[in-house]
């Protein structure tokens, strides 16, 4: 392979990392503070990109103006699951886990059914946006513009996220993860923060789905591959490790590039799958784990 | 300002509480003291609203088994638990200005004079994370944060478990010195001859019940507790 199509694949693998990154950071921020994983996580993905699918058709405006709005619709949306099902979920007196796992992989069937009944299983794009279609020639490396806009919000998601950590509600954030009990003896509400939390994590989804679906298809099942590449992100990563989750992100982008060069595209999630496995067996605390 | 009556509670399918009536007046320091197990931290837990109990707490006139642990804290009743529970990743500043949380107002951090007036140390470990202090320390920074939340009651549960004499002292000095700026103190505490200095009155708490109560002087100088307690 010559050096100019190396660095085309590694510029691909990195591009799709920042988004799997992201995608995997909300996951991450969820199980991190209060050790639920959301099995819904992908739908919630999906549900970003329909939102921003629909809000495109209706106003024809390009999804980049349409970002805000939907991450806050994510935000409100995540917020409410949390009131309504994960709160509930996680009152019951026995069988904690199990509840919690059928409560969010219940909510992503009753998502994936909702999304196919409303829009039908058909594969649906946005096309003629600011950005589809145009490359930038970087010294002979092709860089998809779309591709590369959306790594670069996931990027600067993935800042405003760490800013945020810095922030007094970061450090609530972290001081709940750490004992949800203790926060309640310094005035702390442990469910609004829980809230919040689910809501930043759908919102962070919210951001990759709209960037994703300038140029990647809109289907009910869209969210599940995604949803899969980011578990194995976040146990790369280290369970609730946000710079886990980014460096984990990326190694699975240039893995996945590389693989489907080496081998084929459709195999391009082997190489994936085999460090995961090596890590599991290795380090199954994860890359950049501390627990 | 604090009225308990008839209070019980479970723990763990055990009767923790049965019938507890207890009182605390606006700037005194009440001990509560028994042995292990006879529901000395069950009682702070429950006014903490951590436990579900029956009966009555009134804090100033408000009923606090009706309110949720955040919102008793709110309320002005601050715990230092046992164990300290503090944020251990979390710096000694962060840990301390997160105890002004829920406080609003341009005054809200105006405590962390008085913390570093009460406990120097923690001035000099500011960027330092929690889990890196002493156990002495620790307890500094349990009793700081609690006092950043502007607590009018502040309950305190075995201070000075699992710390060097030297600092017990200091800790116990700190709560006297916490008690001369107005504020109320509840202590819960196995050491009952320095619990007892310190405080005004006392109660003491077996399997669950008062069996004693009345001034801390009486309490150290009856026969039955020296003999109960102390193996005089």
């Amino acid at each position: 392979m010559s050096l100019d199509a190396m660095l085309q694949v590694a510029a691909s693998g990195l591009l799709m990392g920042l988004i799997y990154a992201l995608v995997a950071a909300g996951l991450s921020l969820i199980f991190g503070l209060m050790d639920v994983v959301n099995f819904a996580h992908g739908e919630l993905m999906m549900i970003a990109m329909y939102a921003v699918f629909s809000l495109w058709q209706a106003s024809g405006l390009d999804p980049f103006i349409l970002l805000p709005l939907v991450a806050a619709l994510l935000f409100g949306l995540g917020m409410a699951i949390y009131r309504l099902l994960i709160a509930r979920a996680l009152a019951v007196r026995f069988n904690k886990g199990m509840v919690q796992i059928f409560a969010t992989f219940g909510l992503a069937i009753f998502i994936r059914g909702l999304a196919q009944m409303i829009f039908g299983g058909e594969f649906r794009s946005i096309t003629g946006t600011w950005l589809g279609g145009r490359t930038w020639n970087l010294a002979g490396i092709y860089l998809p513009l779309p591709q590369l806009a959306a790594s670069l919000v996931c990027l600067l998601a993935f800042a405003g996220l760490l800013l945020i950590g810095r922030t007094e509600f970061g450090r609530a954030l972290e001081a709940t993860r750490e004992d949800r009990e203790a926060v309640a003896l310094i005035g702390i509400d442990r469910d609004r923060i829980f809230a919040l939390g689910w809501g930043l994590g759908a919102a962070t989804v919210g951001v990759a789905g709209v960037m994703l679906a300038g140029f990647y298809y809109v289907s009910p099942n869209v969210g599940a591959n995604f949803a899969l590449i980011a578990y194995v992100t976040v146990a790369l990563g280290g369970f609730g490790s946000l710079l886990g989750a980014l460096g984990a992100g990326l190694l699975i982008g240039e893995v996945e590039a590389i693989t489907a060069q080496l081998l084929e595209p459709s195999l391009k999630q082997v190489g994936m799958f085999a460090i995961y496995l090596a890590v599991l067996m290795f380090r199954p605390r994860g890359l950049f784990g501390k627990i | 300002m604090l009225h308990i009556d008839q209070l019980s509670a479970s723990y763990r399918g055990l009767k923790a509480l049965q019938g507890v009536s207890l009182d605390v007046a606006k700037g005194e320091i009440v001990a509560v003291v028994g042995a292990n197990g006879a529901g000395k931290t069950t009682l702070l837990k429950s006014i903490a609203g951590l436990v579900t109990t029956e009966g009555s707490i009134t804090f100033d006139g408000q009923d606090l088994r009706r309110l949720k642990p955040h919102l008793v804290s709110r309320a002005g009743v601050g715990l230092v638990p046992e164990g300290r529970r503090l944020f251990p990743r979390l710096s000694v500043d962060d840990n301390l200005r997160l105890g002004a949380y829920a406080i609003t107002g341009p005054d809200r951090f105006k405590p962390l004079d008085l913390v570093f007036t009460l406990f120097p140390r923690l001035q000099e470990r500011l960027t330092q994370r929690a889990e890196t202090l002493s156990g002495g320390e620790q307890q500094m920074l349990a009793i700081g944060r609690a006092l950043m939340s502007q607590p009018r009651l502040l309950m305190l549960d075995e201070p000075s478990q699992g710390i060097m004499p030297k600092l017990v002292d200091d800790i116990f000095c700190a709560i006297q010195r916490i008690r001369d700026l107005g504020l109320t103190v509840l202590l819960v505490e196995q050491r009952l001859v320095e619990a007892l200095e310190i405080a005004d009155r006392a109660y003491v708490l077996q399997t669950g019940r008062i069996v004693m109560s009345g001034p801390a002087a009486d309490i150290a100088g009856n026969a039955a507790v020296r003999r109960a307690y102390l193996g005089l």
